[in-house]
């Protein structure tokens, strides 16, 4: 029997789909005291709860690593597939055909998607899968007891392993040149950030690449490594502080804002993400400049964070498919097997 | 010279490449067309263009159209395989070669007839230069055409089909082919003794390959979703899904109630399909050893997560390079044993073409009440070569969709389930679907660490309880199998099991072990595992069980052995693998090797005469 039941009886908080914060939890994490990827959970249920999406509607996934347990703390009421190592995304692409009318959320990490699942990691992109898929970047490999991921830094020293001899690969780079078409990237140590980068990225119809740079506080926390507490609050240069703004509620604190500083994103679903620039007006919708700005921060050994890029102009999977209104998990034999005259047809184009 | 009518072999030696499939399907289909039992087999290299290829026809009267190990006819048409295709022909045969080619001709005992192909097509103002190659093919069918008295009508037939009723290629090409057969008509003396005479044994017949029947198969079986990753010799089988979905489920709205997407290699295929599986879609695969080496993995957790899923493995040789185009059976004990642990995998062994199209849709009905992956077991020559075949039969049992909870199911036991807890006593348990809106119809889905009630664990009990069940279900299981087919003989005192493509090959082996040894041979062919009672039944029966398969180390044996140890002093292996479709010949030869190494002595004199043919106008074997 699943442990979360509808909470019985008013209480006192609660969304408009009825449900407390609760109804979005999952069991106790079994990881690390401290470590960021709890902080994320905790941000995936405040964001799932304050946009009022109800849990039902949702299909998690992960593949295997530290990360992918993650998905058991949080949304019990969710149907979820913890597949194989670096696997999710064709797990999660042949799930989301069941019914496309839900969402995916996928929480992979470094180890999951930039060595063992490269390959299927630069797919889910280029077909435009309808989920936002979480990589929970700490630059080391956890569950196995602190080997160098393919994110860890080049010259990084670990415990057993010695001096990392390899340079990097960038998540949020391999997702925009294989036409991701929302990519982000945050801080598990700026959880209103994550917050507000997760609400967008709900309500984003296609791939929604999200790489959180989430310490490992046990194998990888030194003070002067990339994927640290330490470095990232010193690093972090956010691009623009975003909120996400839900379909139809006015927008009234961003009004104050000053014109030319606040870029807004209309999504699908009629909400906005609103952007205000920090420094110079960035264009998320650019591309070209998307990859510059990554190129320049690691360059400058910045930590960007913020909306690197959006289009909502490109079609998802299922919708270049061209399915028919009812989920395809819904539909009985008298919608998929051929009439009985059909056999005759077929049997006449044989020779 | 005594005629022979309608029972022999022509194999045609080309250039891979070069267009000859169209002609040696006219060849083959104009045969059909006239009543008379045939096979085709296309012997294939990898390659694009250049290396020689063969295509090998039988003819008989008798419906024994295994392939024949031996050339009766041989057209020659491939410089670089001229002397090797002359030395191939039987004493007696004829050779029919395109006479630009100048090689030595060193045989005297075979009758010898060149055909002047470029020059007849050069002569064709109707052929554009840039066809003279491809047309000059039809050359040498009206040649042969003519030497062995086909029909023209059937010709035409055949031609029409293939150009889908387009006229100027047929006008084209049976030009061409008219052109050859009134050279031959005047220039050639009939100086052997095969002749084609119409016969009525293929009315109410079609032909059509396994691959293409496979996916109608499927598509009759409700098939939502197919992931898959291009392979020879199985990419005709998701090129079907393509080609026949479109037509066979089209709707007024235009909407699509399937998907069929190519997957970036073999693990994402099945790793899709298995996502699309678990949320409750007809899903599929189809690949071939190489590729279902890769979806190892997928196929282990399909099995723990109990996710409902079908393989098609279109069985070749492999890995690698080498003879990726050579059929096989080859595949059998991996398919049995796929993926990590513990496991037991549902194999279903179709044997001809129709029944391809019968485990199309057998085989989501299985996987869905199972919940587990079915593995579909064909193989090259099944699955690319054109078979006659008994019309497809639409299915006589409504769509078993097994044991889903929808919401209404949840609120009557109000919530009460467990997704892994076996309720019903036969392993098998309840499922729900992603999108039931009940607040408790989800569950969490894992490899192995999980209880009754889908919630992590790593307590050995749990794990034990979990895997126990899963025995229970798979041994149950055994009453969704198809039933073997049985082709038994008068007085027999032995036993033949096999399975898959080899069965016209058996049947003919059998009827000359026992007409031409004295070995009368009971002969069953297992449709699936796990075993069914009748297999049992069967193996129990006999002193001697003879398993032919295709492949080195006698697969099939060995899986019996492990399921059937009590009969192992009594089941001989005779395997023999060259990636060549199963002829009589090896099966009779093997199976008398290992009659005679155990001593086993013949009941009626073994008689002398050839033992490749059976001449003999006795009842045709009927399939089933």
């Amino acid at each position: 029997m699943t442990e979360t039941l509808p909470m019985a009886g008013a209480t006192a908080n609660v969304n408009l789909a009825g449900l407390s914060k609760n109804d979005y939890r999952g069991a106790p994490s079994t990881l690390c005291q401290g470590c960021g990827h709890n902080s994320i959970s905790n941000q995936i249920i405040a964001a799932l709860y304050e946009m009022n999406t109800v849990p039902e509607d949702v299909m998690k996934f992960s593949g295997i690593g530290c990360s992918s347990k993650s998905p058991t703390y949080f949304l019990n009421r969710t149907f979820g597939f913890n597949s194989l190592h670096g696997r999710m995304p064709s797990i999660a692409t042949g799930a989301l055909f069941g019914n496309a009318q839900m969402k995916g959320i996928g929480v992979s990490g470094d180890g999951d998607s930039a060595s063992i699942g490269m390959g299927q990691f630069k797919h889910i992109m280029r077909r435009n899968v309808n989920m936002v898929y979480i990589v929970e970047n700490n630059g080391v490999y956890g569950l196995t007891k602190g080997q160098f991921s393919a994110t860890a830094e080049k010259g990084l020293q670990l415990k057993k392993q010695g001096e990392n001899p390899y340079m990097p690969v960038d998540i949020c780079m391999e997702a925009l040149v294989s036409n991701a078409t929302f990519v982000a990237r945050s801080f598990a140590g700026n959880p209103k950030q994550v917050k507000e980068i997760l609400k967008a990225a709900l309500a984003h119809e296609g791939i929604a690449v999200l790489d959180i740079i989430s310490p490992c506080v046990t194998f990888n926390n030194q003070e002067n490594a990339f994927h640290s507490y330490a470095w990232g609050k010193d690093h972090e240069e956010p691009l623009h502080e975003i909120s996400y703004i839900a379909p139809r509620s006015e927008i009234i604190l961003e009004r104050e804002m000053e014109e030319g500083e606040i870029r807004e994103v209309d999504m699908h679903d009629g909400s906005t993400i609103i952007l205000k620039n920090l420094e110079k007006g960035y264009d998320p919708t650019n591309r070209y400049e998307a990859l510059r700005v990554m190129e320049e921060a690691q360059r400058n050994n910045w930590l960007v964070t913020g909306l690197l890029y959006i289009n909502t102009t490109k079609p998802t999977l299922t919708s270049i498919y061209d399915l028919v209104e009812t989920p395809l998990n819904r539909l009985t034999e008298a919608d998929l097997r051929p009439a009985r005259s059909a056999i005759d047809k077929v049997n006449a184009l044989m020779f | 010279m005594n005629k022979i009518v309608n029972d022999f072999s022509i194999t045609v030696g080309t250039k891979n490449g070069s267009g000859s499939s169209t002609a040696n399907n006219t060849i083959l289909r104009s045969i059909f067309k006239m009543g008379i039992p045939v096979s085709g087999k296309n012997l294939f290299p990898s390659n694009i263009q250049g290396l020689p290829t063969w295509y090998t026809i039988r003819v008989n009267k008798d419906g024994f159209i295994a392939r024949q190990d031996t050339n009766d006819i041989v057209i020659a048409i491939n410089p670089d395989s001229f002397g090797r295709d002359l030395a191939s022909v039987t004493p007696g045969g004829a050779f029919f070669y395109s006479d630009d080619i100048k090689q030595p001709i060193t045989r005297v005992d075979v009758s010898i007839y060149p055909m002047p192909i470029k020059s007849i097509v050069k002569n064709d103002p109707n052929v554009p230069n840039d066809f003279r190659d491809l047309v000059g093919n039809m050359v040498y069918v009206g040649v042969l055409a003519q030497m062995i008295g086909m029909d023209m009508d059937t010709i035409l037939a055949a031609l029409t089909f293939h150009f889908k009723g387009k006229q100027k290629p047929i006008d084209m090409n049976f030009n061409a082919l008219k052109a050859g057969a009134d050279w031959a008509k005047t220039n050639l003396e009939k100086k052997d003794p095969f002749y084609l005479e119409p016969m009525n044994k293929t009315d109410g017949l079609i032909m059509a390959d396994g691959n293409t029947a496979a996916a109608i198969g499927s598509i009759f079986g409700g098939v939502q979703f197919a992931g898959w990753y291009p392979i020879t010799p199985a990419t005709s089988l998701a090129e079907g899904l393509n080609d026949f979905l479109p037509v066979l489920r089209k709707r007024e709205d235009g909407k699509h109630t399937y998907a069929v997407v190519q997957a970036e290699d073999e693990l994402a295929a099945l790793g899709m399909a298995i996502g699309a599986g678990w949320a409750g879609l007809r899903a599929m695969t189809s690949t071939s050893g190489p590729g279902l080496s890769l979806m190892t993995e997928f196929a282990g957790l399909g099995y723990y997560a109990e996710v409902p899923v079908v393989i098609w493995d279109v069985q070749r040789i492999g890995p690698s390079t080498g003879l990726p185009t050579r059929t096989s059976q080859g595949d059998l004990s991996f398919t049995y044993f796929i993926g990590h642990g513990d496991s037991h995998s549902i194999i279903l062994l179709p044997g001809d073409v129709g029944e391809c199209f019968d485990f199309g849709w057998q085989s989501f009905d299985i996987a869905e009440r199972v919940q587990t992956p079915v593995f579909v077991l064909s193989d090259l020559d099944m699955g690319m070569n054109q078979w006659m075949s008994k019309p497809f039969q639409y299915p006589e049992v409504p769509m078993d969709r097994g044991k889903i909870l929808y919401e209404k199911d949840l609120e009557e036991i109000k919530g009460n389930w467990g997704r892994y807890l076996d309720k019903d006593g036969d392993g098998i348990p309840y499922r729900t679907l992603p999108g039931n809106k009940h607040p408790m119809s989800a569950y969490f889905t894992r490899g192995t660490g999980h209880d009754e009630y889908a919630k992590y664990t790593e307590d050995s009990g749990a794990y034990i309880r979990n895997m126990e069940r899963l025995k229970v279900k798979y041994y149950k299981a055994a009453k969704y199998m198809p039933k073997p087919v049985f082709h038994p003989v008068k007085g027999a005192t032995v036993g033949i099991l096999a399975y898959g493509s080899t069965e016209n090959a058996i049947l003919e082996a059998q009827y000359q072990l026992g007409n031409e040894h004295g070995i009368k041979a009971d002969f069953m062919r297992v449709r699936a595992i796990p075993f069914t009672e009748e297999v049992t039944n069967f193996l129990e029966k006999y002193d001697q069980i003879f398993i032919v398969e295709m492949n080195r180390d006698g697969q099939m044996h060995q899986i019996l052995l492990t399921e059937y140890p009590q009969f192992a002093g009594k089941m001989k292996s005779v395997a023999h693998h060259d990636g060549l479709p199963a002829s009589a010949t090896w099966v009779r030869e093997g199976i008398l090797a290992k009659h005679k190494a155990e001593g086993g002595k013949p009941k009626a004199a073994t008689k002398k005469k050839t033992a490749a043919k059976p001449k003999s106008s006795a009842t045709a074997k009927k399939k089933k």
